[in-house]
């Protein structure tokens, strides 16, 4: 059941954010996800981001589809507007609802299933559009709500856990995105939740797509020896290309500064991103980089995470339409009717 | 023919796609329809760019009926493709206008009919330098003459040819040349005008030409639509890109470019479906434009929709099925598909627009119904409603409206209560109030399309689950009283009741007059919207003979009427017509001859 409260008993030294919220207003209901589950831990990750930026609750509109993936949206900010569609088509809802209204904080969750299979093309188009939303995309390369099937980011032969071997290539999410244009494009491990929030905190700062791949293990169907997305092959196979940190413009900048081979990207709304990269020298600023740099790492049977890719010059589907600054949806209704006047004016062009 | 027919004839024009004709076959309707004669058109083409055999026909009509004809007086064929079957079309004694550029085979020439030879080919070559001209303005050339034949006013076609091409002076006189000289040969080698022909009126003053998308198109933007998902689809692409045209003429700013609307092209139906759906969650006014196919492909959102309580607006302008099937061709397919869309138990509002006029009124009233039922609305049209150009009143609009935005909680009013919860009826009419997200923490709410009970929360408990489903049921049926009713046209001691809907309308108004004339008394009830109301039960039971007139092969409304009534089907009889062409009053007629049990004038 997806909507058991959590008991409301408070400890009396939770920190505050400036909104004067502790990180329990930013809980939702009980999660019915197994014990260990991964999504869990990046819903952790996200009431903490959402926390630290200080998103009033109501002010956030969380969108999803189907699937174990797709249920967590109940699971954090219960104050938040909470939309959980069909299977694979959150994309569309989430360019409609942002159509109407681009003032909410948009975060879509969804899963490999319901992303790379039933909803790619779904995806893909919000990408292109450029919807300014995060979207997390928890990838535990398994169905779990239909217990164990393979999903498309499966790798060729990982194992099921009857012993099947997976013989299709898998898609990956964010080569997918390089690819579309994204201008934000990240990858993240649940297990890993310090280099996590601030990802998160960065890609919903972000203004335009904001592509999340979060490797979340499955624990019922996906987390046995043979499976490349269990928290035992990815905590062995990680290799993550930079530290991140989020600055936002209004708080003390706290990271040490000058740091050797610092790199900083200033976010749309003037907020920092900083990178300290970790061995080579890697621009996230450079999409072929991005690309070479995950390529190569796959060869190795390596997962690159980290803030991968990013582009602060796209335009949002709202600046490429030129919309109004106004949502949409609060435009009354005097501003949208052109009147008898013109009505009956127009009807001259029809004679 | 020796008595002359003022103002009361069809004539058909036979090309080839993509060679200009359609322009001049606007040009002739524009010209009659400023002479204050009633006109309208239809325009039968092929799917395809260029190449196939296209059909422009049209009815001049004193009476202002505005049904496909019956008959054809005059077929003009320029396309030898369809020569032979262009030439059996001809009613007796009527007449065919060809190209005489080239010998006519022998083999198509009727004796029942009287052929008009005009070089138009021929004339074009020797008037004009460039092939394209020669080609194009061949197809313009026929103007001339059917203003001969027929009496079309010479300064009115040059007045609409001026307009027309304002910007582009040389346009237009190659264009009158052209025109010039099919009038002259007409004159000087045929008795003019044919035994029928134009003959100015005053009728027009409060009428327009427009197509149903268009209106509908206008509508949207009356009503307030701030958003229109869409993917494009014949019949229904005009839709949309009228509405983005108004909204560029209406909802830009001059001085920014900031634009007070947000069209979005999406992948395919699906996409443009949640996108509305997103859209309308999120506050606004929302809708996208669709045929059959893209009905098909929405199914799944459409029960989201349903089941969240979220509104959304969906036109259809239906199309030959089913599949594919024949896109440039009308029919009424869909009423089935929509009026339970998608699996589970639903049930949809749809609105039945019968011309241009009425897609301009369905349209602004489908956004009210939508957000005062918060459910998906149809506004159910069809290609040739869409499509063709008709003779409609002027659009008019009430200064005073204000949308019907339904129980919609503001920030202040969610202050006021105590609690709120998605889905509670409050006041026993079986609607719930809705707020917006981003208004106020107290509003926030979880729209799932898995199961809820009353207060929004997830469940699998039966009663709790059938609560809620119980109580939407409850809110459909009391749309029955909230969609137009049905238009009733009653005579004195009619027996007999024919049902239609939408664009069968027309031609059953026809049909009527031509039956009281052979004294059979006939009553019509005119559905317009769904679910059906208690007038609809009543016609039905106030009349042992029944007919039911539609554009479709399985009877669809007749299902319909059988299911949400209880009159038993084989009560009712029902004359389908599903070719993909208008329907003609002559369907209707015969139908109801050929099974009227009494004798001619029995019912008067």
């Amino acid at each position: 059941m997806t909507s058991i409260a959590k008991p409301p008993v408070r400890h009396p030294g939770l920190k505050k954010n400036a909104l004067g919220l502790t990180t329990r207003d930013y809980e939702g209901a009980m999660s019915t996800l197994c014990a260990g589950c991964g999504h869990d831990s990046v819903t952790a990750a996200l009431i903490q981001a959402f926390w630290e930026l200080d998103v009033p609750p109501h002010r956030a509109a969380k969108m999803s589809g189907i699937g174990c993936s797709s249920k967590t949206t109940a699971y954090f900010m219960k104050q938040s507007h909470g939309f959980n569609s069909v299977h694979g088509r959150m994309p569309s809802v989430a360019s409609g609802a942002n159509g109407a209204n681009r003032d909410l904080v948009y975060i879509g969750v969804s899963g490999d299933g319901d992303s790379l299979s039933i909803g790619l093309g779904q995806m893909c188009h919000a990408i292109r559009r450029n919807v300014n939303m995060l979207y997390v995309l928890e990838n535990n390369g398994v169905y779990g709500l239909t217990k164990g099937q393979f999903s498309a980011s499966s790798d060729v032969g990982s194992t099921s856990k009857r012993g099947e071997a997976n013989m299709q290539p898998p898609i990956d999410p964010v080569l997918l995105a390089l690819t579309l244009g994204a201008t934000f494009v990240a990858r993240g491990f649940s297990g890993d939740k310090p280099q996590l929030v601030p990802i998160i905190k960065a890609g919903l700062r972000h203004s335009g797509f904001a592509m999340l791949d979060v490797i979340s293990p499955c624990v019922s169907f996906n987390d046995h020896e043979g499976s490349t997305k269990s928290y035992k092959y990815t905590r062995e196979h990680e290799v993550e290309i930079a530290d991140v940190d989020f600055v936002p413009l209004r708080k003390e900048i706290t990271v040490p500064e000058g740091a050797e081979g610092q790199v900083s990207v200033t976010m749309h709304d003037g907020s920092v991103v900083r990178f300290r990269k970790t061995g080579e020298d890697y621009d996230p600023t450079s999409r072929e980089n991005a690309y070479e740099h995950v390529r190569a790492c796959q060869k190795r049977g390596e997962v690159a995470t980290g803030l991968l890719f990013i582009d602060e010059h796209g335009e949002d589907m709202h600046a490429l339409n030129k919309t109004v600054a106004q949502p949409l949806s609060e435009l009354p209704y005097e501003a949208l009717c052109p009147g008898s006047d013109a009505l009956a004016k127009l009807m001259e062009d029809y004679r | 023919m020796h008595d002359t027919r003022l103002n009361d004839f069809s004539f058909k024009i036979a090309t080839v796609n993509g060679t200009g004709s359609a322009s001049a076959n606007n040009l002739l309707m524009q010209s009659i329809f400023r002479m204050g004669i009633p006109v309208s058109g239809k325009n039968i083409f092929p799917s395809n760019i260029q190449g196939l055999p296209t059909w422009y026909e049209i009815r001049v009509s004193k009476d202002g009926y505005t049904a496909r004809p019956s008959e054809i007086d005059l077929v003009v064929a320029l396309n030898n493709e369809t020569y032979a079957k262009d030439v059996a079309t001809v009613r007796p004694g009527g007449y065919l206008l060809y190209d005489s550029s080239w010998p006519l085979d022998a083999d198509l020439v009727r004796d029942d009919i009287t052929i008009l030879g005009v070089p138009f080919g021929k004339m074009c070559v020797e008037a004009f330098e460039k092939d394209r001209d020669r080609t194009l303005l061949r197809n313009i050339a026929y103007v001339g003459a059917l203003a001969a034949l027929l009496e079309i006013d010479m300064d009115v076609i040059h007045e609409a040819l001026t307009e027309k091409f304002s910007k582009k002076k040389a346009l237009l006189d190659s264009n009158f040349r052209a025109i010039r000289l099919g009038y002259d040969y007409a004159r000087a080698h045929y008795e003019c005008p044919l035994p029928f022909r134009l003959a100015r009126m005053q009728e027009n003053a409060n009428s327009v030409l427009m197509d149903g998308n268009t209106a509908s198109a206008l509508g949207a933007v009356y009503a307030g639509a701030t958003v229109g998902a869409w993917y494009p689809i014949t019949p229904a692409t005009s839709l949309m890109e009228a509405f983005k045209e108004f909204c560029e003429k209406f909802r830009v700013d001059k001085a920014t470019g900031e634009r007070k609307f947000c069209i979005i092209q999406a992948e395919d139906e699906l996409s443009a479906a949640g996108i509305v759906i997103g859209a309308c969650w999120a506050g606004a006014r929302a809708f996208t434009s669709t045929a059959g196919p893209g009905i098909s492909l929405m199914q799944e959102f459409i029960g989201l929709a349903y089941y969240t309580e979220t509104p959304a607006v969906f036109f259809d302008v239906q199309r030959a099925g089913p599949s594919t099937g024949m896109p440039t061709r009308t029919q009424q397919g869909d009423l089935l598909s929509i009026a339970y869309a998608s699996h589970g138990d639903t049930k949809h509002i749809m609105l039945f627009p019968a011309n241009p006029e009425e897609c301009f009124y369905a349209a602004a009233r489908a956004f009210d119904l939508a957000e005062r039922f918060q459910t998906p609305v149809f506004v159910v049209s069809d290609l040739d409603i869409g499509m063709n150009d008709w003779m409609c009143k002027r659009l008019q609009w009430d200064d005073s409206y204000r949308p019907d935005r339904g129980k919609l909680l503001g920030a202040a009013e969610l202050d006021k209560i105590g609690k709120f919860s998605r889905y509670l009826d409050v006041d026993g009419d079986g609607i719930a109030a809705r707020t917006l997200p981003g208004l106020n923490a107290k509003g926030a709410f979880f729209t799932r399309g898995s199961g809820h009970d009353k207060y929004g929360a997830y469940t699998e408990e039966a009663p709790a689950y059938q609560d809620v489903l119980d109580r939407i049921a409850r809110k459909i049926a009391g749309a029955a009283s909230a969609v137009p009713g049905p238009q009733l046209h009653a005579q004195d001691g009619a027996e007999i009741g024919i049902v239609s809907l939408g664009g069968c309308h027309a031609a059953v108004l026809e049909a009527l007059d031509r039956l009281r004339e052979q004294g059979v008394a006939v009553d019509y009830m005119r559905i317009r919207g769904f679910p059906f109301d208690q007038p609809v039960t009543d016609f039905l039971n106030a009349h042992e003979t029944i007919f039911v007139v539609e554009q479709n092969r399985d009877a669809q409304l007749r299902s319909l009427l059988a299911i949400e009534t209880g009159m038993p089907r084989d009560r009712m009889t029902p004359v389908l017509d599903y070719g993909g062409l208008p329907l003609t009053a002559r369907v209707v007629i015969d139908a109801v001859t050929a099974h009227a049990h009494k004798p001619a004038g029995a019912a008067v």
